[in-house]
């Protein structure tokens, strides 16, 4: 018997038998049909409600309530010319779309959708896979997606996909050290990298769940930092359809560009499921003294939380313009890192004891003066008498400092 | 040089080759002279100065720190089909060349072929988004060189027509610079409170968009019954959407970082460029041609020229959100003060008779086929006149021979004449900010390119 | 334990993972275009972590995706992309003297070396750890924690002239990456 596998789920405690091997493929196929499915709503959902919002009707063709439209346009794309670009790198530019595709499905693996079940005997977690790295292959996997939005801009030899690439990359390594600090004070407080243990600790009342007893600055700044991981507005600049057409995806068509779509949307479920279960206890929530219901709750408190959170990703679609890349980067570098960097040290001090997090959460402080001064020095020297010019020469503000060439003092 | 890259630039002449506006188009550095880089780079030429010298450009840059991005003909944003040349430091515009005439039609030449009575239906669709402006602007000219005065109450009509075509117009623009900085919902906003409008056009001309409704010598119809009603909804609604707007995007701070401080311009340079409009307004200089040169009532009616400090993007955006708001309240002062009368001129000799007349009178009936065929003629002479669109000033210069179609006419576009501030403008900001640049210079292709 | 049973799944696991190293590290060097050998090197990475899978240390594994191949090669790709320098290479130009003999020698030198360590101990199996002096790592949770307090306590010295380092080498990069210019007196703003 392998102990990787005892580590990561009682089900193998007693060896691996016919009946275990099929729980797990049991599990893996419901999973990915539970994930398939989501999508599927999910894309309906999103058109439905952001459709309820600017005042338009939405899909309304097929099915009831428009619910086969997202079946209707997946036949459509897969009956459309599957173009490649003269330009493109043919075997990147078709091994794309499966990088972006993969890491979605991957990181959903390790999502607790539900408490224990028995089948035939054993106890089950809801879950397809607790491995003891845990909530680092969702990290890792986020870290592999950019590679397909990279590859697929670069490889279609095209000047558009290729600016969003470049931004692509540039936003996901920004905002994965924020997203990984923020991960680190929720396993500061588990004590354990599973996904499982997370939502164990959080279990019990509302209190415990990591969004409370963490303070809500973890989760505002994971919430921020993964909605620029997913590219979802206001964070979309690397599809940006009004500045670089299409982003990544533009030259795509056909199937490819499918995929490319449902692994957004797939991205986004898993985001929102993953943020249940770092700071909303997973699928913990009240569950009825009924012995027969007891597995249907938890997997329905989950599904709730995650669709609070899928609709507050269209909710900001709706509401909110987009960044500007540079403004984005600043978010993520000036305000986001050193945030998480600051809260990751005060609570590490609690964890010790309340003398180390008083002094922490001073040294914080100081140290958060320390860096607005620093930011009030680098803005005179944006505006200043001494100023260092912009290497590109942005123009300044007519007011503040006003061009002399017409004065004669030059 | 290797192999691969020679390659490369067989290919790309094979590209140009097809593909290519010729002299038109964004150069390499070494291949341009440096008053042409000058332009590019947003030189103005002011009174006694350059603003900026071409020769202190970096001319040494080397092409492959660069790339050189097309923008359109066909991209999301352009606004029609504008096609911008630029030459990017990764996401910076150093250069910017707008390529136009992808939509000319000759709109200018047919008019020469038209008789005045038919001119009305060929400078509605220039600039479509503020057709009513245009058939103004127009008539003013062909009335001055006539020498005609239009019954006071088509004098109030084009006026209130004319503000409701500002306030539709404005919406457009607030709609699509949303969509430009991804607030898809404010798209939507903007086109739903234009349709009020529309309908109303609608209403009253039987057409929503290029109306043929102001006409030489008057307007076509009079108002339709009960319109007061219409438009006291149409204002109470669409003031009461601004302040929505306001909440959705004014006092957004995403919104706020995105157009505060972007592509700025002084007024030193927008009066160089002979730009008008909001643009030149934004910069504070309060030239508005309803205010500085009244034309039809606008010096009896009360309203406030809106102007910017900055020059910066977000001034054009809050200079279109308060017009908004002054056009509502002209439009409410065109209800109350609307007087009666007749809505056209009644010299038989511009306007054609009633249709119920032409089957009592002879005359009625020669009058009406000597319009519709020959037209009426105007006398010799030639004639500038200018009314405030919403872009800016749209001028209309005609010169007659004495015949019934004129001899020349030419539209200054507004549009046409502030794109020339594009490549000062964008100098500077990223590819972002071209994009809002575009939007809030507003241009309209139809009326660019003519 | 794995690397002392030589169970079949982990014969099968061991070859796989080293024919994915070894396939791309070939790649690597034989790819013309940059950008595919970015790809290959990915693959050699996620190789290793593989392996380490196999040798019960998730939690290096982990990192070691999320650093290499989420951070590190999304950066050599960025440059390869920013810079345009994406072209194909000509092999037979040689930008410096006498790099290839020398790169041979280091190679030669390296390989003997570790041929050398393997034919001498057998560290290599995993049975004798650097970290926990020599007992076998624990494995889950608790490989972590052994990690860490071996990075805190026995090897803090070195951890912390890494961390010195880093960030030495960040405020090199900034100031490198400068380009100060400030406005001159009589200069027109452009």
């Amino acid at each position: 018997m392998n102990p990787l596998l005892a580590l990561s789920d009682p089900l193998f405690d007693h060896g691996v038998t016919g009946v275990i091997i099929l729980i797990v493929l049991i599990k893996i196929v419901v999973g990915f049909g539970a994930l398939m499915n989501a999508v599927i709503l999910m894309i309906w959902f999103e058109r439905k409600a952001i459709s309820d919002m600017q005042s338009r009707i939405g899909p309304q063709r097929w099915g009831p309530f428009g619910l086969l439209q997202t079946m209707a346009d997946g036949l459509k794309l897969m009956g459309k010319e599957d173009l490649i670009p003269a330009e493109a790198d043919r075997f990147v530019f078709k091994l794309a779309p499966f990088l972006v595709v993969i890491p979605a499905f991957i990181t959903f693996a390790i999502v607790p959708i539900g408490g224990t079940m028995h089948i035939a005997g054993h106890v089950v977690q809801l879950q397809m896979a607790n491995p003891p790295m845990g909530i680092l292959l969702m990290l890792a996997m986020s870290g592999i997606s950019v590679y397909g939005v990279m590859l697929a801009g670069w490889s279609s030899g095209s000047k558009y996909p290729l600016l969003s690439s470049v931004r692509a990359s540039a936003q996901m390594i920004s905002y994965e050290a924020a997203l990984g600090m923020t991960i680190v004070i929720v396993i500061l407080v588990t004590g354990s990298l599973t996904t499982h243990d997370i939502v164990l600790s959080q279990g019990g009342n509302i209190l415990h769940w990591n969004l409370i007893r963490l303070g809500l600055v973890p989760f505002a700044i994971f919430l921020i930092a993964i909605t620029a991981e997913l590219n979802r507005p206001p964070f979309d600049v690397v599809e940006a359809e009004s500045e670089l057409v299409g982003g990544f995806h533009t030259e795509y068509s056909s199937f490819r560009f499918a995929i490319f779509f449902l692994a957004e949307f797939m991205n986004t479920i898993t985001m929102s499921a993953v943020m249940v279960t770092l700071f909303f206890g997973g699928p913990a929530g009240w569950v009825p003294p009924v012995a027969h219901l007891k597995w249907i709750f938890p997997i329905l408190w989950f599904l709730i939380k995650t669709t609070i959170f899928c609709f507050c990703y269209i909710w900001f679609r709706a509401a909110l313009p987009r960044f500007r890349y540079d403004q984005l980067m600043d978010l993520g570098w000036k305000r986001l890192i050193p945030l998480s960097l600051g809260w990751m040290l005060i609570v590490a001090g609690f964890l010790i004891s309340w003398r180390w997090g008083l002094l922490m959460g001073s040294v914080v402080i100081f140290a958060w003066l320390v860096l607005t001064r620093a930011f009030e020095l680098g803005k005179t020297r944006e505006s200043g008498p001494e100023r260092v010019l912009p290497t590109i020469g942005q123009r300044p503000i007519p007011g503040s400092v006003i061009r002399k060439m017409s004065e004669g003092d030059s | 040089m290797s192999e691969p890259t020679v390659r490369a630039i067989e290919r790309l002449d094979l590209l140009t080759a097809e593909t290519s506006e010729g002299a038109q188009e964004l150069q390499r550095r070494e291949f341009t002279k440096p008053s042409e880089l000058g332009r590019e780079i947003g030189a103005v030429l002011l009174a006694n100065d350059l603003h900026i010298d071409p020769t202190q450009v970096d001319l040494e840059r080397r092409d492959d720190e660069t790339m050189i991005i097309n923008m359109g003909p066909s991209h999301p944003s352009t606004h029609g089909v504008l096609r911008l040349m630029l030459e990017l430091d990764g996401e910076y515009v150093l250069r910017c060349k707008p390529v136009i005439g992808y939509l000319h039609t000759g709109m200018e030449k047919t008019g020469e072929e038209l008789s005045y009575i038919q001119g009305a239906t060929n400078v509605t669709r220039m600039d479509y988004l503020s057709p009513v402006i245009n058939e103004l602007n127009y008539s003013l000219a062909v009335e001055k060189l006539l020498g005609i005065e239009v019954p006071e109450r088509a004098v109030w009509i084009r006026m209130l027509m004319s503000e409701l075509n500002r306030v539709s117009s404005h919406l457009v623009w607030m709609a699509t610079n949303g969509m430009d900085l991804g607030s898809t919902s404010m798209m939507i906003y903007g086109l739903r409170e234009r349709e009020l409008i529309l309908a109303f056009f609608e209403k009253t001309a039987g057409l929503r968009m290029n109306l043929n409704f102001v006409r030489p010598g008057g307007v076509a119809a009079d108002l339709p019954d009960g319109w007061q009603d219409d438009v006291q909804v149409i204002c109470d609604t669409i003031l009461e959407r601004t302040y929505e707007y306001d909440q959705l995007l004014t006092g957004q701070p995403i919104f706020r970082q995105r157009m505060i401080g972007v592509a700025p311009i002084t007024a030193e340079e927008a009066l160089a460029l002979s730009v008008t409009g909001p643009v030149l307004r934004s910069t504070g200089v309060p030239w508005d041609l309803r205010r500085t040169m009244p034309y039809l009532a606008y010096d009896k009616v009360e309203f406030d020229v809106i102007v910017g400090t900055y020059g910066d993007n977000f001034d054009r955006y809050s200079i279109r959100l308060n017009e908004i708001r002054e056009s509502i309240r002209i439009v409410r002062q065109c209800v109350d003060m609307m007087p009666r009368g007749d809505y056209r001129s009644q010299d038989p000799k511009v306007t054609p008779p009633p249709r119920a007349r032409i089957g009592e009178s002879m005359e009625a009936l020669i009058h009406h086929f000597k319009l519709f065929t020959e037209g009426f003629h105007v006398p010799v002479g030639e004639v500038y006149s200018a009314v405030e669109s919403p872009r800016g000033e749209i001028g209309c210069y005609i010169v007659s021979d004495g015949g019934a179609k004129p001899y020349r006419l030419h539209v200054r576009g507004p549009s046409f004449v502030n794109l020339q501030a594009i490549a000062l403008l964008m100098r500077g900001g990223s590819v972002s900010d071209a994009i809002t640049t575009i939007s809030t210079i507003d241009p309209v292709l139809g009326e660019v390119d003519r | 334990m794995i690397a002392t049973s030589y169970a079949v799944p982990s014969i099968i696991v061991f070859v796989g993972a080293a024919i994915i190293i070894i396939v791309g590290a070939l790649g690597v060097i034989t790819f013309k275009n940059p950008v595919h050998c970015a790809l290959s090197l990915i693959m050699t990475l996620f190789g290793v972590a593989i392996a380490f899978i196999a040798q019960q240390a998730d939690f290096l594994a982990a990192v070691q995706i999320i650093v290499y191949a989420g951070a590190i090669v999304v950066l050599f790709l960025f440059v390869i992309m920013f810079l345009g320098v994406d072209r194909t290479d000509h092999v037979h130009v040689e930008p410096l003297v006498a790099q290839r003999p020398l790169a041979a020698l280091g190679v030669v030198i390296t390989l003997g070396g570790l041929v050398a360590l393997m034919a001498q101990s057998h560290w290599v199996t995993g049975v004798m750890s650097a970290s926990t002096d020599g007992k076998p790592l624990e494995s889950g949770t608790a490989n972590v924690h052994q990690l860490g307090t071996s990075v805190f306590t026995t090897y803090l010295f070195a951890f912390e002239a890494t961390a010195a380092l880093l960030v030495i080498a960040v405020v090199g990069a900034v100031l490198l990456a400068r380009r100060e210019r400030t406005l001159q007196a009589d200069e027109v703003e452009v």
